[in-house]
């Protein structure tokens, strides 16, 4: 519990935390205000279309989750971090604690407050969460972000340069996994596999919730929603382990 | 902002807790650190008493660094132990209480304030909140403790590094080239200080490539130079046994000096008006020109300097070193 009060205290004394967490939710909700804003009268506002801007803030979240490792190591505090605690793994998993705490209230925030400004601007559109899927598509978003800043935080400690580690964090998610299906016959079967696709079922399932076509392309996973999730907190978990073992080994 | 040496105590007096002189508190054994072909520190050994200033001595690039990051568990040593008071780092309960290091000033996230920066490493070791104020008192940061450290001077972020060493009220503390860097007048005042802490009981291990700087801050030596011991001892032994020592005698019968000196198993060379004779104390060659009836208007035992033994002992391990 000292080691999670350690690292709340190196989290909110620095300014990238706020400026993230202001960032993330400007764009989720502005997001969602801008498509119920603008969307034409055949256009049906639904609980999908309010999370639409998802993907934006989770870009930030992976911003904030490796800048919490990597301006440690930049700024040397990471070897006044293991003076002060010597035993590493500890530190490491509050640390992921504390930024997975965050990143799902963050999501949490983001996402009902999405859900909400469409409500505000589209005031007769069924925006009630009726169903586990409507429920999925709002709340799953905290429990997400807060996965993905887990796999942020590993990246960082694997990485440990702020401009490497969110390089590859943002490019992995926004190119890579874009491209992978476009390889001739394997594509689509790797494609089905991987974490940032899996966690889109998760959130969306088969689409069930959504009203119309339009939107983010759907999740190519065959797995149930939660085992879904279950895969891509897997995924985390084994990264985390990773960067922990390397963190030990490695001379601070 | 004054920089006199503070007169607060720092907090413990550790000459009540009975530890002696005889007892070792810091220990490398074998220490051994490899960088792929480079050998940094190669098995070396010492140890490091309390109450008194140790210096960590050798020229750039001898290993000091790296040696003081195995002792304080950041480094993993290829082979051999570094150990504080008998354990691990990593074995100490709340190391803060019992090592403070200051490694590198700038250590210090530039965004966070000084006093969140003690404050997480207080609440890391279990650490009273109010120390956090004392130790600021005692760099005299208190003014300035709400301000973003990455605006502080090296003088001040060298301060708030020793307000971090100080927070646990350690019995051990390590300072890496504590003066580089600083003002005379902060050179002064770091000298007075670890002066105060050895006073206090405290083991202190300071590390410099300045050989005036260490003579007049430590009373133990321990000198390496290519990552090897080269030696370890008293100040004063150092200097004694490294340099020549060489008696300067004036004379104005020296030409007859000359000629019994001649007779001895000494060396005699001309310096401007007299002779520095090497390889005889200077009661000896009292003696021998009294016997002889010889007036001496000069008879002057030359200690030689810190800087010299160095040169002479780490002559040959001096990493860059001209051929």
């Amino acid at each position: 519990m000292t080691l999670l009060a350690v690292e709340r205290i190196k989290l909110f004394t620095t300014r990238s935390p706020w400026w993230c967490a202001a960032v993330a939710l400007t764009i989720v909700i502005g997001f969602a205000a801008l498509i119920t804003g603008t969307a034409p009268s055949d256009f049906p506002i639904t609980v999908a279309t309010s999370q639409f801007g998802y993907s934006f803030g989770l870009a930030v979240i992976m911003v904030l989750a490796a800048l919490s490792i990597t301006t440690e190591y930049r700024f040397g505090t990471i070897k006044s971090t293991f003076l002060a605690v010597p035993n590493r793994t500890a530190v490491l998993l509050a640390k992921t604690g504390v930024v997975a705490l965050l990143a799902l209230v963050i999501g949490e925030i983001a996402a009902f407050g999405a859900l909400g400004v469409s409500a505000l601007l589209a005031p007769g559109s069924d925006l009630a969460l009726n169903s586990a899927a409507d429920w999925r598509q709002v709340a799953g978003v905290g429990l997400v972000y807060a996965i993905t800043a887990v796999m942020g935080v590993a990246v960082g400690t694997l990485v440990r340069h702020s401009a490497g580690a969110i390089s590859l964090l943002l490019i992995y998610v926004m190119v890579v996994e874009t491209l992978v299906p476009i390889i001739p016959r394997v594509g689509d079967d790797i494609y089905k596999w991987l974490p940032f696709n899996v966690a889109e079922k998760f959130l969306s399932g088969d689409g069930a919730v959504r009203g119309a076509s339009e939107g983010p392309p759907l999740s190519t996973s065959t797995l149930s929603p939660w085992v879904a999730l279950a895969y891509f907190a897997g995924v985390a978990a084994v990264l985390l382990t990773a960067a922990i073992m390397v963190a030990r080994r490695r001379d601070a | 902002m004054t920089r006199d040496c503070p007169s607060m105590a720092v907090a413990t007096d550790w000459r009540a807790t009975g530890r002696t002189k005889g007892d070792t508190m810091i220990e490398a054994k074998g220490l051994t650190k490899r960088y792929g072909d480079t050998l940094a520190v190669n098995d070396l050994s010492f140890q490091v008493r309390p109450g008194t200033v140790t210096g960590f001595l050798g020229p750039n690039g001898a290993g000091k660094s790296t040696t003081m990051r195995m002792i304080l568990g950041l480094d993993r040593p290829t082979k051999g132990t570094a150990t504080v008071n008998g354990k691990h780092y990593h074995e100490l309960k709340h190391p803060l209480r019992t090592v403070g290091a200051l490694l590198e000033a700038r250590w210090v996230h530039p965004n966070r304030s000084a006093r969140a920066h003690l404050t997480w490493l207080a609440k890391a070791n279990g650490i009273p909140k109010r120390r956090v104020e004392d130790v600021l008192d005692i760099v005299g940061l208190t003014s300035v403790a709400s301000k973003r450290a990455g605006g502080f001077s090296l003088g001040m972020s060298q301060r708030l590094g020793i307000a971090g060493a100080l927070l646990g009220d350690p019995e051990v503390l390590l300072f890496d080239e504590p003066v580089n860097g600083l003002d005379p007048e902060g050179i002064l005042w770091m000298r007075k200080f670890m002066h105060r802490l050895a006073d206090e009981g405290r083991t202190v291990l300071v590390s410099s490539h300045l050989l005036s700087e260490m003579s007049l801050t430590a009373n133990e030596l321990v000198v390496i130079g290519k990552g090897e011991l080269v030696a370890q001892s008293s100040t004063a032994d150092f200097v004694a046994r490294a340099t020549e020592q060489t008696v300067r005698v004036r004379s104005p019968q020296l030409s007859v000096l000359v000629d019994v000196l001649s007779g001895e198993d000494v060396g005699v060379r001309e310096e401007d008006g007299g002779v520095v004779v090497s390889g005889m104390d200077s009661e000896s060659i009292g003696e021998l020109a009294a016997k002889h009836s010889i007036v001496l208007h000069e008879l002057s035992p030359q200690q030689g300097s810190l800087e010299q033994a160095f040169m002479h002992l780490t002559g040959d391990t001096v990493e860059y070193a001209t051929q």
